[in-house]
C-alpha cells in the first residue's frame, strides 16, 4: 500500500532523510511497538513513536491518571484524572496521528500475559516502573526473541540499554536480579525529576525506531547513563554473560517469575 | 592508590551529597573498606552479609565491569576511574 499525499507531507521530514526515505518509513508504518507502562518514560516514548507513524502501538497499563502523574507524565492531562492511562494515551494518539492503531490493555504485565503479548508485536519498549515489571520485561523478551528497549530513572539520574536477545547482553546479564524488597528508598519517597521522563523515554524511542529501521548503532552491549545535575551521559562496556541465568549457555530461568516488590523500588 | 569512585545517586547521602569522592586501596575490595571508613554504612548497602557485591550493583573501573576482570580482587591503579552503578527501575 502506498502512501496517500497527506501522509507524504505528515512524514516528509523523515521521507527526506537518507536513511529513512520512503522505504524506511513503510517500514516504521508496518512495525509493531509495544510500551509497557504508559507513565513517565511511557508517554514521551509512546507519542514520539506515534508522531512517527508507527502502524500499530500496543500500551499496557493498569493505573489510571493521578494528580502526582502530570509532573511529569506529558501524555495525560489535567481532566484525564481518574481515567485508565491506556484510554488517556489512545485519545491523546489518536488526536495526533489517526495512522496509527492503538491496542490498548488495560492491565499489569504479568507472568501470565507477557509471552503471549511479546509475540504479537516486533518491538518492546520498557516503560514500568518497578524491578518485578523490568526483569518480567526482560525475560519475557529474550524467551520470544524480541529485541527490548530498557529504561530506567530516578532523582536526577537514568539508564537506556537496548537488549537483542542472544546477540548482545541482556538486563540479567548487567544486573542479575532484582533488589530484596525494602532495602532502598522507593520512587515515591526518593522523587524524580519530571524531564528526566522526557530525556530517556525519547532516547527509548529513538532506539525503538533504529531497530525497526537497522539503521546507526543501537546501544547495545552499550549501558548509557544520564545524570541530569551533572548534564552528562556516560557510557558502560557491558557483555553478554555466558552465565547469565536467562540468556546464558545454561538457562536457569525458562519461565517467567513473578516477584513480589513495592512498586518502584530501587 | 588513589582512585576517583563516581557515586549514584541514591547512596549520595552517605557521601554528604558528593557524586564524586576519592577512596585508596590496593584492590576494589581494599577499596570498598576504605570507602567504608570514610562513609559509614556504604558498604553494607553495596555488599551483601557474606561480603559478596549485591547482584543489582555493578562496579566498574574505567568502564569495565569486574565480573569479567577479577571481582573484588581486581587491582587498581593510581587515578582510576571507579563507577558504581545500581539497577534503577523508576519510570
Amino acid at each position: 500500500m502506498s502512501f496517500t499525499d497527506e501522509q507524504i507531507k505528515r512524514y516528509s521530514r523523515h521521507i527526506i532523510l537518507p536513511e529513512v526515505g520512503g522505504k524506511g518509513q513503510k517500514k516504521i508504518r508496518e512495525s509493531r511497538v509495544l510500551v509497557i507502562g504508559a507513565g513517565g518514560l511511557g508517554s514521551p516514548a509512546a507519542y514520539y513513536l506515534a508522531a512517527a507513524g508507527v502502524g500499530t502501538l500496543g500500551i499496557i497499563d493498569g493505573d489510571v491518571v493521578d494528580l502526582s502523574n502530570l509532573q511529569r507524565q506529558i501524555i495525560h492531562q489535567t481532566p484525564d484524572i481518574g481515567k485508565p492511562k491506556v484510554i488517556s494515551a489512545k485519545e491523546k494518539i489518536e488526536a495526533l496521528n489517526p495512522d496509527v492503531e492503538v491496542k490498548a490493555y488495560q492491565a499489569l504485565l504479568t507472568s501470565q500475559n507477557a509471552l503471549d503479548l511479546f509475540r504479537e508485536y516486533d518491538v518492546i519498549l520498557d516503560g514500568t516502573d518497578n524491578f518485578p515489571a523490568k526483569f518480567l520485561s526482560n525475560d519475557a523478551a529474550v524467551i520470544t526473541n524480541k529485541p527490548l528497549v530498557h529504561g530506567g530513572i530516578l532523582r536526577f539520574i537514568g539508564q537506556v540499554l537496548s537488549i537483542v536477545p542472544h546477540k548482545s547482553a541482556c538486563y540479567r546479564c548487567v544486573f542479575n536480579s532484582p533488589p530484596p524488597q525494602g532495602l532502598i528508598p522507593t520512587c515515591q519517597e526518593a522523587g524524580v525529576v519530571g524531564v528526566l521522563a522526557g530525556v530517556i523515554g525519547t532516547i527509548q524511542a529513538t532506539e525503538a525506531l533504529k531497530l525497526i529501521l537497522n539503521i546507526g548503532e543501537p546501544l547495545k552491549d552499550r549501558l548509557m547513563t544520564f545524570d541530569a545535575q551533572k548534564m552528562e551521559f556516560r557510557e558502560i562496556r557491558i557483555k553478554k554473560n555466558p552465565k547469565c541465568p536467562v540468556c546464558g549457555e545454561n538457562p536457569t530461568i525458562k519461565e517467567l517469575i513473578d516477584y513480589e516488590q513495592e512498586v518502584c523500588s530501587i | 592508590m588513589a582512585v576517583k569512585v563516581r557515586i549514584p545517586t541514591p547512596l549520595r547521602g552517605l557521601t554528604n551529597g558528593q557524586g564524586e569522592v576519592e577512596a585508596a586501596g590496593r584492590t576494589i575490595g581494599d577499596m570498598l573498606v576504605d570507602l567504608e571508613n570514610r562513609y559509614p554504612g556504604i558498604k553494607e548497602r553495596l555488599c551483601d552479609e557474606a561480603g559478596n557485591l549485591r547482584r543489582f550493583v555493578n562496579i566498574y573501573v574505567n568502564e569495565e565491569d569486574i565480573r569479567f576482570k577479577q571481582g573484588s580482587d581486581t587491582a587498581l591503579s593510581d587515578g582510576d576511574d571507579v563507577s558504581i552503578v545500581p539497577a534503577i527501575a523508576g519510570g
